[in-house]
């Protein structure tokens, strides 16, 4: 190629405490193309973007921008260069005018004082651009969402921009305003700017980017034309099939492969809400192990989340053990014996500055109320034999949960919910960014757990282990269910490609 | 460095600690009799004696706040309801034929904490169900609290004669102020309430991740809404303290001030506003900080003008010895050079990290 990038970024390196967010990570991007970062949760797409605007410091790894090597020391600094970022959460002050927001942080000035009729001349002029008709003194807030979207777009184009990068711009945005967007995106292309497209809507994805690069558990996987690669390929490539760790799980046991004679504890008739998951039929019958697949955006946590009560359902009827049940709170889900393990072990799950053993007997402690505290004796029984139980290192029920590592940290998890000795398990990525060790140990604890008599709900963005793991399978797409599988009865590829709907494309 | 020093240093509470014991040893300095106890008419009398009695109704306040503090809340009406409850026990001690009976003090009392803690609840209420901010919705209460206790006085300063009502802040039980006694007493039920069951482990469960909590099933709200009506019950027990001092309902100047004393006992003694982890331990050492510094410009003479700038001067000493970039200097030069090297991600990065 003669063009020479306009960004690259080499050995880019960089753990938070206890995990590894980018391993030896490449990326590069050329002036007039349109690229796209693909990959599943805790692949470390943002964590990338966040170093190369300067937000995050890599650890290791150097950072070119027209060859030169640079060193943010903040994202003003990035800024200053020409790179420009739109965050997926809009980062604009809603009490500020539409003209306020876009000319932020460089507003025109006379004698020391703001041109405000220059100021609202100039971001009329960005918003002409986007094809977008405000009046620039309207408070933002006053706009929808897909509106304020845009306008955060147009603030970042309204500078001398060389490198845009967009972290999920159309998460909120219709159809028609998803074309008016490309069409700006290709605009800006013919003028030469470096475009990092974020998506993880496929189609959008193969109508705009001239380039992919895929990242899985913080590494680098490869970086490909779009026109070369088929979809089907690109995602087998985001969600891995590593092979490698087939041989260490003994194979699955001989269950009764229809769920048969059994009993369904939990029933789901037409459960939904609005904007997340569909009308919903399921079962989840005892002492079975239901997997489930499904990319990012197909529904697959706010599938786990309405059945747990974390969510609040708006449509349907959801019964366990046969009486009806409409969860408000997680808590009235745990009474009824269904526990939710959360994806997002540090946003809600892990409480940091809390110790092992507070941690394991949260949820226990929850239920009994906080008058009939546990007795210490007692706690430090069931943390003991808890750590024990699920091999938790440091053996340390007094270290704080926050510096474990991120496989200990899940298994601290599994602990407080197990400790309540729910009935169903739902278990939303217990596996993602741990390694290989942790994973195995948990994919075995889970078939112990199903084999006593417990049902285990498994959602996993890697199809190899849903495969492995489930009796059941059960495929999203679109925030609904498409199918319900026996496992052996499908191969790896059948299974790619439902999830990936290669059917009807390519 | 021996390491018991290390562990001490790395203990949060010993550096309000060492902040008292420092301004102690600056009052034995300039005056030797500062740590002198007498023993008059089986009395304890003496400086000392004097701080331990003064702090009483700080004490009770600073409790309450350093646990709406750990729910990442915060109380500001503390200092009016103190005017409530003092205006309501001495409004009813006032109009009663019997001021001297134990039974119209004790009722007068019930009735003057009982209607705190109804104004905590209501607090508890704004915050935890319709989830108004609770720098916001204390802030009604820091309003109108000493206009309500203006109305049931009917505007005017009401005194009392009342020698039951007296003894609360005047009295001595073995040798020792009941004022005193009292705060003892709230330390001692507090801290048993708080560490003997779980509502110290819940709260702070709320106050470090309040997501998490509510997956694993604690009832945050209930939680939050006691912990308002807590803080509303130990103001109004303040409130009695300090107008059985004056033995007057002074709406006014009952309290006036007095939460943001409590909010810097609370930080003091190294409970961070951002909730989480509480020291009730520290914020008794707080309160006493704050006290003992009060004594201190009393004594040294500090023109009544400059009485708050000396106080600030204090305070911004031991609230920058507390910062974490300082504490980590201090750290670094107690560590030995191999060792230097703090970990490469601060703290800051892995939140931003998600």
């Amino acid at each position: 190629m003669d063009v020479a990038p306009i960004v690259e970024v080499l050995g880019a390196h960089l753990r938070f405490t206890g995990d590894v967010a980018l391993d030896d990570v490449d990326f590069r991007m050329f002036p007039g193309e349109v690229h796209s970062l693909m990959g599943e949760n805790g692949a470390g797409k943002s964590t990338l973007i966040k170093a190369m605007t300067g937000a995050l410091r890599l650890d290791a790894g150097t950072m070119r921008l027209d060859g030169k090597v640079v060193s943010f020391s903040g994202p003003a600094a990035a800024l200053h260069a020409g790179i420009s970022t739109v965050y997926q959460e809009v980062d604009l002050l809603p009490n500020l005018s539409v003209a306020e927001n876009i000319m932020l942080g460089r507003e025109p000035r006379r004698f020391g004082h703001i041109d405000w009729a220059l100021m609202r001349s100039e971001a009329v002029k960005a918003l002409a651009v986007m094809g977008i008709d405000v009046d620039p003194r309207s408070p933002l807030s006053s706009h929808s969402l897909a509106t304020q979207q845009l306008v955060a777009i147009a603030r970042a184009i309204s500078r001398d921009v060389r490198v845009l990068i967009l972290d999920e711009p159309t998460s909120s945005l219709d159809q028609d305003e998803v074309s008016e967007l490309f069409r700006i995106i290709r605009e800006l292309k013919a003028r030469g700017v470096a475009i990092l497209f974020v998506s993880h809507f496929l189609e959008q994805v193969y109508e705009i980017c001239d380039r992919i690069t895929v990242l899985r558990n913080g590494k680098l996987i490869g970086e490909y034309k779009t026109t070369e690669m088929l979809r089907i390929d690109l995602v087998q490539k985001m969600l891995g099939s590593d092979s490698a760790n087939l041989t260490v799980i003994e194979a699955r046991e001989q269950s009764p492969a229809g769920p048969g004679g059994r009993k369904a504890v939990v029933a789901a008739r037409g459960l939904g809400r609005r904007g997340a998951t569909l009308p919903t039929d399921l079962d989840i019958f005892e002492g079975e192990l239901l997997g489930v697949a499904g990319l990012l955006g197909s529904g697959r946590s706010e599938l786990a989340r309405l059945l747990s009560g974390v969510d609040i359902s708006d449509t349907g009827v959801l019964t366990v053990h046969g009486r009806r049940r409409h969860f408000r709170q997680p808590r009235q889900a745990l009474r009824e014996g269904i526990a939710y393990s959360t994806e997002s072990r540090k946003v809600e799950g892990i409480v940091a500055e809390l110790s092992v053993r507070e941690n394991i007997t949260l949820a226990l402690q929850a239920d009994r109320g906080w008058i009939r505290r546990i007795p210490r004796a007692r706690q430090d029984e069931l943390s003991v034999s808890w750590i024990e139980a699920l091999d938790i290192r440091p053996a340390d029920a007094e270290r704080r949960a926050g510096v474990l590592s991120g496989g200990n940290q899940q298994k601290v998890l599994l602990a407080r919910l197990l400790a309540l000795a729910p009935r169903v398990l739902i278990l939303d990525e217990p596996t993602r960014g741990i390694d290989i060790g942790a994973k195995v140990e948990i994919q075995r604890l889970i078939g112990d757990l199903a084999a006593n008599g417990m049902s285990v709900v498994f959602i996993s963005a890697e199809l190899e282990e849903v495969l492995r793991v489930g009796h059941r399978i059960l495929v999203l797409r679109d925030r609904e269910i498409v199918a319900v599988l026996d496992p052996d009865a499908v191969t790896f590829e059948m299974l790619l490609a439902i999830v990936a709907k290669a059917d009807g494309d390519d | 460095m021996t390491s018991w020093l290390k562990n001490l240093m790395k203990k949060r509470i010993m550096w309000p600690v060492g902040a008292l014991v420092v301004l102690i040893l600056v009052n034995v300095l300039y005056r030797p009799s500062f740590l002198k106890i007498t023993v008059l008419d089986g009395r304890f009398y003496g400086s000392l004696m004097d701080i331990l009695r003064n702090s009483a109704p700080l004490m009770l306040v600073s409790l309450g706040m350093c646990l709406v503090i750990a729910t990442r809340g915060i109380d500001l009406s503390v200092g009016s309801q103190m005017a409530i409850s003092g205006a309501v026990a001495l409004t009813i001690i006032s109009h009663s034929p019997t001021p001297n009976s134990l039974a119209t003090v004790l009722g007068a009392i019930g009735v003057g904490v009982l209607i705190t803690l109804l104004f905590g609840i209501w607090n508890g209420f704004l915050v935890a169900l319709l989830g108004i901010q609770p720098i916001i919705a204390t802030l009604v209460l820091w309003l109108a609290g000493r206009g309500i206790a203006l109305l049931i006085t009917g505007g005017f300063i009401t005194t009392i004669n009342s020698a039951p009502y007296k003894t609360i802040a005047q009295g001595n039980v073995l040798g020792f102020p009941v004022e005193f006694l009292i705060g003892l007493a709230a330390i001692i039920v507090v801290v048993l309430l708080v560490r003997r069951t779980a509502l110290g482990v819940l709260t702070e469960a709320i106050g470090i991740n309040p997501a998490a909590s509510r997956l694993a099933g604690v009832r945050s709200r209930g939680i939050i809404w006691s912990l308002y009506g807590l803080s509303g019950l130990l103001a109004g027990v303040a409130g009695i303290l300090y107008s059985s001092n004056i033995m007057a309902a002074d709406s006014n100047a009952a309290g006036n001030g007095i939460e943001l004393d409590a909010i810097l006992a609370v930080v003091l003694g190294g409970t961070s506003l951002a909730g989480g982890k509480f020291t009730l331990g520290g914020t008794v050492v707080g309160v006493f900080i704050i006290q003992t510094l009060a004594s201190t410009v009393t004594f040294l003479g500090v023109p009544s003008a400059n009485v708050s700038v000396f106080k600030a001067a204090v305070v911004i000493v031991v609230v920058v010895s507390q910062a974490p970039m300082v504490r980590n200097w201090f750290g670094r030069q107690f560590r030995s050079s191999k060792t230097a090297s703090p970990t490469a991600t601060p703290v800051a990065m892995e939140r931003t990290a998600a």
